[in-house]
């Protein structure tokens, strides 16, 4: 079975996923940031591939996938670097990025590489699900992928019911309307649209992300999701140089409020 | 066969709507209701009406003697740098206000590369009364210094997009986070035929008033509506659409597309997309694009803000893609010769961009005979520092 089926089947309420930019703030971090997030409490991570024009990203992603990509990250590194990783991680991995990257390494073979190097599941924002459902879902499926989509307070009853059908890893929550890495309070307005979506009772697990950064919004998303998704924030916890491993640490611990918040 | 968008939002397999969940009620929105929207008789007549009175138009289709001569054909210029504020550009700003209003939306954004389609967006808030704020790079901030006054004293808040290579490709990328930010009172005036379905088309529609009176103008002039050749320049592709629009079926009057080769197309400065792109996804739109193996995007140049563009529209992607469009691939210099040559022969200063497509008829064939119309998008008037600075330079040569 799939690893993140499998995590959601053994755990279904505050699962921490963190967001990171793989090649960033090093080369070679990639690892060690996988291994140190799985050491310290996060139940399943989202591995950027650096875009050169992340159109739903804010400046945090934007900067660390310009970095990234300064640092000579490929597709071909990386998923080198998640092949190397498998070897002695068993944390459940999505890769994140832009259709265009798909479309140029290939779509079949861009798949098939997923699951030959350990890869769980997919988010793929730009795609959109009617073209995922005529040209690539049969693809992504029989290579044992998972893939979700996102949905948003804007996001028609209708249209969430289609995500809830083809999303088979969990359904992104986006919490606001607006790019990655917003400000940072959980509002009522967002409150009301997570009942909105609970009533509906989806089939699919729900993640919420963007905007979660502390133990506060991260303790609050989980009581209307199964968990919550961090990014920008975790970001920007990574030191610019150094090792990565204290960082990860230390910020997981904060979220899971294992320590103050206060640094 | 047809060369106009299919029902699926698809020029060939160029186009689609490939943009994230936080933009969909909006696109989709579009999608479904801009044909109504446009084609209502009481939009059209007030669309008719600023295309008149407020832009000037018709604009004139002029016989330009002294160029025909020295070029040994007959080539006919479409005027549309005499529009209200120097370019096709205001074509597309009017019909998209209107459109805006319509759907209740109270505050408008748009991306500029020229600053051309900036002034267009910053003219049409200011006559409706509605908040514009317009994104350009920096560094078209800088080479088009008076588009950047005249939208500020117009009211508009110009923000400078200062990621990736600061022109108009990461202008866009900001304006399309500012709409993803705002989506509820928002509406994000595109300024070519380039963003996902249904943008391309609905610029496309919009700016069709250009071949729609060149039909008459040209039937009127020669007793012909079709000319032999449209030769127009290409950036994201609004001007060339217009131009080529009517004819797109026809398959006996020639379409020539010139793209900007920066400092020459192997030169690695360069914005000649249908030449060194491939097949790919920019800014929500399946078309050509300038990328690596990675799928990254690369950084283009050119010295014309307005063509400085790593992609093309859709139509143009699959106009060129099947062979229904010749591209033509025009160096700084040579635009720059020819916006001089153009300037002393004929008396009319033309954009940088619009200078692109004259250089192009050093560069293809055609005969005594033929009729060609040179769709003349825009005035120079924002270029002079560029031009003048040139000037200087060869008289120091
Ligand atoms: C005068 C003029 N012509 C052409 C262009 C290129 O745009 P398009 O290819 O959409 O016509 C611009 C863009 O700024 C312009 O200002």
């Amino acid at each position: 079975m799939n690893r993140i089926n499998r995590l959601f089947q053994n755990k279904n309420k505050d699962i921490l996923n963190i967001y990171f930019t793989a090649g960033y703030p090093g080369l070679n971090d990639t690892e060690k940031i996988i291994l140190a997030l799985e050491k310290s409490g996060a139940d399943l991570i989202e591995l950027g591939m650096p875009y050169s024009d992340p159109l739903a990203d804010g400046p945090t992603i934007q900067e660390s996938g310009q970095v990234a990509l300064a640092n000579g990250m490929t597709l071909k590194t990386l998923f080198n670097q998640v092949q190397s990783v498998r070897e002695s991680s068993e944390i459940p991995l999505v890769l994140m990025g832009y259709f265009n990257q798909v479309m140029q390494y290939g779509e079949e073979r861009f798949f098939k590489k997923c699951a030959e190097v350990g890869i769980d599941g997919l988010i793929l924002p730009d795609l959109p699900m009617d073209v995922y459902e005529s040209d690539y879902k049969k693809m992504i499926e029989d290579n044992g992928l998972t893939i979700s989509f996102l949905i948003t307070p804007q996001t028609s009853e209708e249209r969430i019911i289609k995500t809830d059908e083809l999303s088979n890893g969990f359904v992104y929550m986006v919490s606001r309307s607006s790019i990655t890495g917003a400000k940072s309070d959980i509002e009522n307005q967002q409150i009301e649209y997570f009942n909105r979506v609970n009533a509906m009772n989806l089939q699919t697990p729900k993640l919420i992300g963007f905007g979660i950064s502390s133990n506060e919004t991260f303790t609050t998303a989980c009581q209307y999701a199964n968990g919550a998704i961090i990014g920008s924030a975790f970001i920007k916890a990574l030191p610019k140089e150094g090792a990565v491993e204290s960082a990860v640490e230390g910020f997981v611990e904060r979220i899971l409020g294992k320590v103050s918040n206060v640094v | 066969m047809t060369y106009k968008i299919d029902p699926r939002g698809y020029y060939g397999e160029f186009g689609g709507a490939f943009i994230p969940e936080m933009l969909y009620p909006n696109v989709e929105y579009l999608r479904k209701n801009y044909l109504d929207i446009i084609n209502e008789p009481a939009f059209q007549k007030e669309f008719r009406a600023l295309l008149k009175d407020y832009v000037g138009r018709p604009s004139p289709l002029y016989f330009a003697k002294r160029l025909s001569a020295q070029y040994k054909t007959n080539i006919f210029l479409k005027r549309e740098d005499l529009n209200h504020t120097g370019a096709h550009k205001i074509n597309n700003t009017i019909g998209q206000i209107l459109l805006a209003q319509k759907i209740g939306k109270k505050r408008i954004i748009a991306e500029t590369g020229a600053g051309q389609h900036g002034v267009a967006t910053a003219t049409v808030c200011a006559l409706m009364g509605i908040e514009c704020i317009v994104y350009m790079g920096a560094i078209d901030i800088k080479r088009q210094a008076p588009n950047v006054a005249r939208m500020r004293m117009l009211g508009a808040k110009v923000i400078p997009a200062i990621s990736g290579s600061q022109t108009l490709k990461d202008a866009t990328n900001e304006a399309i986070r500012d709409w993803i930010n705002n989506p509820e009172e928002t509406h994000y005036i595109i300024g070519s035929v380039v963003g996902p379905h249904p943008y391309p088309d609905m610029v496309a529609l919009f700016q069709s008033v250009i071949s729609e009176e060149m039909q008459w103008q040209l039937k009127e002039q020669t007793g012909s509506p079709d000319p032999d050749i449209i030769v127009a320049c290409v950036g994201g592709g609004s001007n060339a659409a217009g131009a080529y629009y009517h004819y797109l079926d026809k398959e006996n009057v020639r379409l020539v597309a010139v793209e900007a080769a920066g400092l020459g197309v192997d030169s690695g400065e360069s914005a000649a997309t249908s030449v060194l792109g491939t097949k790919g996804v920019i800014h929500g739109s399946r078309t050509l694009l300038m990328q690596t193996e990675d799928g990254q995007i690369i950084e283009p140049y050119s010295i014309s803000a307005g063509l400085d563009y790593p992609g093309i529209g859709p139509m143009h992607a699959h106009l060129i893609d099947s062979g229904r469009a010749e591209a033509v691939s025009v160096t700084d210099k040579e635009a720059l010769d020819a916006a001089f040559h153009l300037t002393r022969i004929e008396g009319i200063i033309p954009a940088l961009e619009t200078a692109h497509a004259f250089a192009a008829l050093d560069k293809i064939k055609f005969s005594e005979k033929d009729n060609i119309v040179v769709n003349l998008s825009g005035r120079g008037d924002k270029d002079l520092e560029t031009y003048i600075k040139y000037l200087d330079e060869q008289v120091d040569k």
